[in-house]
Formats: structure tokens, sequence, C-alpha cells
């Protein structure tokens, strides 16, 4: 596809030819200093001002926005055996991401400024995609006491999403707290909507299949239940709430709901709960034992339903690696999540997009346009026009791949998809005008500017 | 038959197998020298995560009177207790050339993850995994019935079914493997069975078992019933709110002496009463229905033995035993490709 040429620096121009913008009508877009510096049919790279520009031709792909992932676990610091903020994002640039929300659930948790420069450093450090930490609602993600949220949000990192993923905020007076108080900042509270009596000891969907396989059920009211008290606690206090990983047909309704009266909630869905379902835990296989767990057909045609009708909001990929060891045992010993951030535009592509349900300018709504506006970053999620930051994707939709999760750039090898033949293949993702990817392998990570990455408190090498 | 994992997708065919080889260990049990040399060379691991010293002595019966090797692996005080994870021990065990693997697990599914895995290539019995199956004690709960109701019927047990039987099982349904093991093999066998639990104790999603479901225990002995058989409850549970108090449990739900009676006065004279032990005397179950003529609480022991000498030798002798072969990940597909493995998913009902 492309000339080949290794890019070490974040000079040069790329000339994409052809391309189908968000799917539609093919055009040329030009790249240049890190902004789409021109876009039309038959561009003239030379009238442009660009002699040496790189010719990248993309008939036959589409030009998509850099996907924006709202919810990954990076893992680092504290769990660099599971993954690192430099093996995670050079996975999130392989599947077509150009920023990356870092979930709090590390050790030390994100809980504090310097935390969460420490990532944003990192992320810098690494360069392939942005790094947007996250920070946590509470100190240690212990549901006690709030962490400094006005602090992280005037860090370096400028938080805007808080959140103790993993963790459900579920003392209501703690979670009307944290609403109302990063009103202060602009800033969103994203639930891990988990009602913990209700899912003491839980290791899947309760129903038919838990009843038969003997594993304790976590209930669908266990989500739907904090989810009904959280809008109307945003409604109450005007605030603005983010749902993680919605994964139940009646969590739909409520958001539905919720929507119609005005208040000020956004849900996402992952990949995973677009496809999968509870049958599979008759496996046994750890591989499908996930947070929220895998629910029933009928849960995953209406989160397909809501996603394509804007009632869920994004796709977040919960990409949750973990070591080899916490899947290969018994499902009750096994750590719940899978890998999603190499999966999640080709399972998009299966679910919504193959099915009918979306064209590829929806998916750019909902994997690029509504989570850069969730986590309020400014140059990501943008239109693909002249002037913009070039954030870019090529894609190519005929392409077929088979998951094979040792190929893989995460360390996780836990993909539910493995074996599975997907549709869609992120040929080349541009982050900041520099191509991270190009012909669907790894290329060169964006080299921030030092002062850029050097600022942080810690003074990292 | 390569493994023996649950009763859910065990066919008639199978079932019926294991029932009547059973009947021929049964008599092997009552000879003057209790021994074949069926499995002689053959090593059977007892692998035990869990406490429970009826159902390993069970299997370490069975497999000597088979003339098997027995190894016990208790995990308490064991490298498990250091942290050893499943994976290990039985790549441990496979080193160490065990030919068959009887498991008892705190966590539901650990049999199916050693039998689907390729960290070992032994013949995988289950001896009970958390609350999900139990199916020896299926089996020998059945081959108690049958004999029981093939003497009514005046006809050989062997080669019979349970078609027409009433079964009711009470108790807690939800924690116990016992009854899912029974409400499967008992469906495959004809039998008809009521759950009778508290709604507390039973699973979301039992509406779908092929079983009728009570929360009147006088109601379905009124309605007749052939075999009563008595789940274990842990006194325990009332702390989790799963009933009241343990009088409350009894008066409702538990075999007392009243409805002992009341089995006379209905008109029930062969009902028989059963329990997979151990017993909660006062709980669960009277003493006198414990102790009275009707319990085949002994019977089930005995049978017990018979019934797991059966799993063994038609897992381990070698007319139908295959060649060892990599069981890799995805098992089910290569168990549904193999002709010679008669627990493939497809036999399910």
């Amino acid at each position: 596809m492309a000339e080949q040429q290794q890019h070490a620096d974040n000079s040069g121009a790329y000339l994409i030819r052809g391309a189908a913008i968000l799917g539609g009508a093919a055009e040329d877009i030009l790249i240049r200093d890190g902004i789409i510096a021109a876009r039309g049919n038959q561009l003239d790279a030379d009238g442009a001002g660009v002699r040496d520009a790189t010719v990248i031709d993309a008939a036959g792909l589409v030009a998509l926005p850099g996907m924006v992932d709202i919810h990954t676990h990076l893992r680092e610091p504290g769990r660099e055996d599971a993954e690192t903020v430099e093996t995670g994002t050079r996975a999130a640039a392989l599947g077509g991401y150009t920023a990356v929300h870092a979930m709090a659930n590390s050790t030390p948790v994100a809980d504090t400024a310097g935390v969460v420069e420490q990532v944003l450093t990192l992320g810098r450090t690494a360069g392939w995609v942005d790094v947007r930490p996250v920070g946590a609602v509470t100190v240690g993600l212990a549901g006690e006491q709030l962490a400094e949220l006005g602090a992280m949000a005037d860090s370096r990192a400028h938080v805007r999403v808080f959140s103790d993923d993993g963790i459900c905020v579920h003392d209501p007076v703690l979670m009307r707290r944290a609403l109302e108080y990063v009103k202060a900042f602009d800033g969103v509270v994203a639930q891990h909507a988990q009602e913990p009596r209700l899912t003491a000891g839980a290791q899947m969907n309760e129903g038919e299949v838990s009843a038969v396989l003997g594993l304790a059920g976590w209930p669908a009211v266990a989500e739907e239940s904090i989810i009904a008290r959280d809008v109307l606690l945003a409604q109450h206090v005007g605030s603005r709430l983010h749902v993680c990983h919605v994964s139940t047909a009646g969590s739909v309704e409520i958001i539905r709901w919720a929507k119609s009266r005005g208040v000020n909630v956004t849900a996402e869905v992952t990949p995973h709960h677009l496809w999968l379902t509870d049958e599979l835990a008759r496996s046994y296989d750890p591989v499908y034992k996930v947070n929220p767990p895998l629910r029933t057909d009928a849960d995953v045609q209406a989160l397909r339903a809501a996603l394509a009708d804007g009632t869920i909001d994004v796709v977040g990929t919960d990409h949750a690696p973990h070591p080899s060891e916490h899947k290969e045992c018994e499902w009750a010993q096994a750590a719940m999540g899978m890998t999603g951030l190499e999966t999640a535009l080709s399972v998009v592509q299966h679910t919504m997009i193959e099915t009918g349900l979306m064209g590829w300018d929806d998916f750019a709504r909902v994997t690029s346009t509504a989570p850069a506006a969730i986590g309020r970053l400014q140059d990501q999620g943008r239109p693909l026009e002249t002037g913009e930051p070039a954030n870019v994707i090529l894609v190519d939709p005929a392409a077929r791949w088979t998951v094979d999760p040792s190929k893989m750039a995460t360390m996780g090898r836990n993909s539910p998809f493995a074996g599975r033949e997907l549709p869609g293949k992120v040929m080349a993702t541009f982050f900041k005008g520099h191509p991270t990817v190009l012909d669907g392998k790894l290329n060169t990570p964006y080299r921030w500017p030092a002062d850029a990455v050097d600022a942080a408190p810690s003074g990292r090498p | 038959m390569k493994h023996l994992l649950s009763t859910e997708d065990l066919s008639l065919a199978n079932a019926v197998r294991i029932l009547d080889t059973a009947e021929e260990m049964a008599a092997v049990g009552e000879r003057e020298v209790k021994k074949l040399p069926a499995l002689r060379g053959r090593t059977v691991v007892n692998l035990f995560f869990e406490d429970s010293t009826r159902t390993r002595i069970s299997f370490e019966a069975a497999a000597k009177r088979l003339s098997a090797d027995v190894i016990n692996f208790a995990a308490k005080g064991s490298s498990v207790s250091k942290g050893e994870s499943l994976k290990d021990t039985a790549q441990t065990l496979a080193a160490m050339g065990a030919d068959a693997v009887v498991i008892r697990h705190w966590a539901s599914g650990a049999p199916h993850r050693l039998a689907a895995t390729d960290w070992i290539d032994a013949a995988v019995i289950n001896a009970g995994d958390g609350t999900h199956e139990h199916p020896t004690q299926a089996l020998l709960d059945a081959f108690t019935m049958r004999r029981h109701w093939s003497k009514l019927a005046g006809t050989p047990s062997a080669g019979a079914d349970l078609k027409g039987m009433r079964v009711a099982i009470a108790g807690d349904v939800l924690h116990s493997r016992v009854a899912r093991s029974n409400v499967w093999l008992l469906r495959t066998l004809g039998a008809e069975v009521t759950l009778v639990a508290p709604p507390t104790l039973l699973p979301i999603g039992v509406e779908k078992w092929p079983c009728a479901v009570s929360f009147d225990l006088d109601e379905t002995l009124a309605q007749g019933v052939d075999a009563m058989m008595m789940l274990r409850v842990q006194g325990e549970r009332m702390n989790a709110s799963f009933f009241p108090t343990t009088r409350e449990y009894s008066r409702r739900w538990g075999f007392d002496d009243n409805r002992l009676r009341a089995l006379d006065t209905l008109g029930l004279k062969d009902t028989i009463i059963m329990h997979p032990g151990p017993m909660n005397r006062g709980l669960e179950i009277s003493a006198a229905a414990a102790d009275s003529p009707r319990s085949t609480v002994l019977a089930q022991v005995r049978n017990g033995v018979s019934i797991r000498m059966a799993a063994l030798y038609l897992l381990l002798s070698g007319d139908t035993r295959e060649p060892a072969t990599t069981v890799t990940a995805s098992a089910a597909a290569s168990h549904a490709a193999n002709p010679n493995l008669t627990y493939s998913h497809q036999e399910s009902h």
C-alpha cells in the first residue's frame, strides 16, 4: 500500500489517494505538519507545496477519524506482567486508536495528581496514541473518601473522566457528591454499575445457563438498579454521568428513559457484549469470564439496537489483559476480563455494519466523535476536514483475518475471539500526522516535544 | 467413553450401560474375595481439593477392588495449599503416569478444565465439582432406585430404566450438585422429578429444567411419590437469609416424623427415603425417617462402590478406552469428531 519508508521522526507528508471518507465518496487527503492540509479530488501534492509526500494508494479503503477508547486498562504502574503502557498503546495503534483512556485501577491507584501525571508521561514516552489518564473517584478505589479530583483535573494530565472502574461507587451519598464535585471542572463520573451485595461471589450472568453450570449468578438487576439510581442522582444534581460497559436490555431501557427526560447521561458498550453470550460459559473456559458478564442473546440484540439508535453513545473496549496463569485455571479462580483493542473495529464491523445496523459514519461517531466529547479531548474525534488534527485511520473493510492472540501486540492472550474469522483490518493509523501504523503493521511512534514528556514532577529520565 | 464429567450429556445407552455394569460389580462385592484383576497395573489418582472422606474412600475401595494402584492426593497440606495451580498439579500427575484422575473440587467446572485442556491425558471422573454436578452420586441413586423399582415390578433390573417412577428431591437445590446430576439423569431414565424447596434455594432458570417445582412438600407427597430424596441443608444458610431459622426450615421442608407417618396414611407403602449423606438429623431429615425401613441411606453407600467400579472399569478397561490422543483446548470439537467418544455433546438430550 504505502511506499516502504520508515519515518523515525514526525516530519513527512502523506498523500492518501482515493479513500472513502467515512465510507462515502472517495477523495484524497493530504497530511502534513500534523494536520489535514488538504482534502479533495485528484489533489496535486506539488501544487500544495509538498514535493516529497509519500503517496498511499487507498482505493477500497475507508478513511475514519482515529478511534478513541473511553475504557482501557493499561495495567501500568503495578502490573507490568500483564501489560505496559508501551505494549497496550502499540495494540491500540494497531487497532485503529489514536487516544485511549487509561483506567485508574493500577497499583498504586491513579488517585493523585502524581500518578495520573506518571501515566501521562509513560503514554507520551511511548508515543503510539494519546494516553488520557482516568482518575479514581475514591481514594484507593475503596469507596469511602473522595480522591483529590480537583488536583487531578488541574494536573498536567488534565483529567476529566473519573472512575473507580472495576468497583462500583455504591454508596449513594458518595456518588452524589462525586457527581456534584466534578461539575467544578466539567468532569464526568464513569460508573461501573454493579450492586455489590447482589453480586457477591458472582461468576457469570444469572439465568438458565448459570443454573445448569452451578456458577454463582450476576443478575441483570444488580446493574440496572445502580444505573436507575445514578441517572436520578445525575438529574437531581445536574451533573454528567457516564455508564461503563452497559450489558443488559433492562439497562438500555433505563438509559433510554433517562435521556428522554433530559438527563445528561452517556453510555458505553463493549465489543464483546455486542456479540458473545453466556452460552460460551458452558465450556468453563475462563477466557469468557468478564465483568459485567456475557449476557443472553436478547441482551446482545438490545445492545446493538441501542448503539444504532444512539441510546448507547460509544463503544469502549474495556481492554483487560491478564497474564496467562490468571486464565489457565478454574473458572472461579480466574481473573475477569478480555483483551479488545486489536479486535474492536472488526467486531463492531461484524456486529453493527455487516448487519446493516450502522454505516461507517455511525462507526466514526461511536468510536471517535462521541468518546472524544465525553473525555473532553479537543483534538480527537474531529471531522476529516482541512485544518483539523490529522488523527486518521485507513481501514480495509474487505479484509478477513483469523484472530491469533499469540500474534497480538498486547501482552494479554485472553481474547475471546481467538480462532474466529473477523472482517476489517486497520491498514494505517495517523496520530498527530505521524503514521504509527502503515501497511497494517506497526511503524514508529510519534515523538512528543521534550518539554511535553519530561515535565513530570517525578523527573523520569 | 473418555471421561465422566456430568450426567447432563450422558446418553440413555451409556447410563444404562454404567448401571448394568454396576450390577455385575455388585456381585463381586458379595463374594468372599472382593477383587477383580481388571485394572491391574493402572493408576487411579484421587485428587481431592475439598474434604470428602466418604466419596474418597468409596472411589478408593472401587479402584482397589479392580486391582488398580490408588494414589490419594488431598489438596490440604500439599503443594496446592502452597499455591500450586490446577494446571501444575495436573501436569505433575500426568508426569507420574496417572491413568485416571478422580477429582473433587470446590470450583464448578474444574473437572471440565482437566478434560478440555492438554494439561493431562487421563480419564477424568468428576467426584463433585462446586455446585455443578456429582455424576457418580446420581448414578448410585439411580441404581438404588432402579433396584427398588424393578423389584416392585418383579422384573430384572439389568437393562431397565425408571419410566414412570415419581421422584421428589427436597432441599437446597440452589447449592446442590447432587440435585443437578439427579435431575438430568432421572430425566434421561424416564422418571418424573419434582423439586421441592423454598424459593430462595432454587436457582433462577430452574423453570427450564426437565422437572416440576413445588414449594409445598406435603402437597407433593399427597400427589404420590415413589422415592423421596432429601438434600443436605447447611444451617449457615439461614445467616444469608435463605430461610429464617432452621426450625422453620424443618417444619416446612424437612422430612420429619409427621411426614413419615403421612406416607402410611397416604397409602404410599413402597415409597423409599433417600439421602446422599452426610445427614443433618433433625434438620432436613428426622432420625426416625433416617432409620426407618424405608431408608436406603446405607444401600446408597454400598451401591456407590459398585457404581464407581463400573465407571472406572468402563473408562479404563482396554476394549473401550481409545488410544491416548492429545486433547486440545477445542476438545468439544475433537470429541464430536471422534466416533469412539460416546459422551459427546451430540448425544445430549
